[in-house]
């Protein structure tokens, strides 16, 4: 779930506290959101330099799990308000996206190693 | 004779709702009970569709119809038209702003994201008349969830 992420890699929650028990099956990375659109998994962890309010969208119409927003960057006030009302969870992560991934990975998610 | 049809308005330049009316159409398309892989291609194509006319197309509209046999997304918008529509279908092929890029959007991927989950892609778009893009999507077992 996205709140064992947030206890596991003390990511701060900006965002969407009710949708914290979304399942999340996977991991993505990018930063253009037509790319997401198209390839993004369903239940990712999608993490992005990203803060404006469009990123609420794509989550929902891709059944993005969580966006976490990395590289110490912040979601505009519109984002939160956008992710509240829709339930999704936005985190944040001071580093790069580069440094999270590969956490996750290790910790099995997206790793078909540890499936 | 189709069994449903709604129209929704779209505004360009209108950032801040961009993503409304697909969300609207992925609504009406779970309610209707339709498999989630066939409304997850739609999400896509309503998506690039709006986003096309917020940032080019000035006034516009984006139709969900519903027949037995298929599912029609229309978008149209008063915008200046879709100067060269082949070079249009390229992947990384843009005429977006450098404020759009910066925030993600224009990467070129719009129209090749919608010719790859559409199953029929139609664009009309004579210069200064606006754009028409049809997308159909078949049902050929009724497209329902399992």
């Amino acid at each position: 779930m996205v709140k064992d992420l947030v206890d596991k890699f003390k990511l701060a929650v900006a965002a969407g506290k009710s949708g914290l028990d979304r399942e999340v099956m996977d991991g993505y990375c990018g930063d253009l959101l037509s790319e997401i659109m198209g390839n993004a998994p369903a239940g990712c962890a999608w993490m992005t330099v990203q803060g404006h309010q469009n990123i609420v969208a794509v989550a929902v119409l891709r059944e993005i799990a969580a966006i976490i927003i990395t590289g110490g960057q912040k979601p505009d006030e519109e984002t939160i308000q956008k992710a509240d009302q829709e339930g999704i969870p936005i985190l944040q992560w001071p580093d790069s996206s580069f440094s999270l991934a590969g956490r996750l990975f290790s910790a099995g998610i997206g790793n078909p190693a540890t499936e | 004779m189709h069994i449903f049809k709604k129209s929704f308005q779209i505004k360009g330049g209108e950032f801040n709702r961009a993503g409304e009316v697909s969300i609207n159409i992925q609504n009406l398309l779970k309610s209707m009970d339709f498999d989630p892989r066939l409304i997850r291609r739609i999400a896509i194509c309503g998506y690039e569709s709006e986003m096309n006319v917020v940032m080019h197309g000035g006034e516009g509209s984006l139709s969900l119809e519903v027949d037995a046999d298929k599912l029609t997304l229309e978008v149209t918008d008063d915008g200046p038209g879709i100067e060269d529509i082949d070079l249009a279908m390229q992947a990384g092929y843009s005429t977006a702003e450098d404020a759009h890029r910066e925030m993600g959007f224009g990467a070129g991927m719009g129209l090749p994201n919608i010719k790859k989950n559409a199953d029929l892609i139609h664009i009309e778009s004579p210069e200064n008349k606006g754009t028409i893009v049809q997308m159909v999507f078949f049902l050929p077992d009724g497209g329902k969830a399992d």
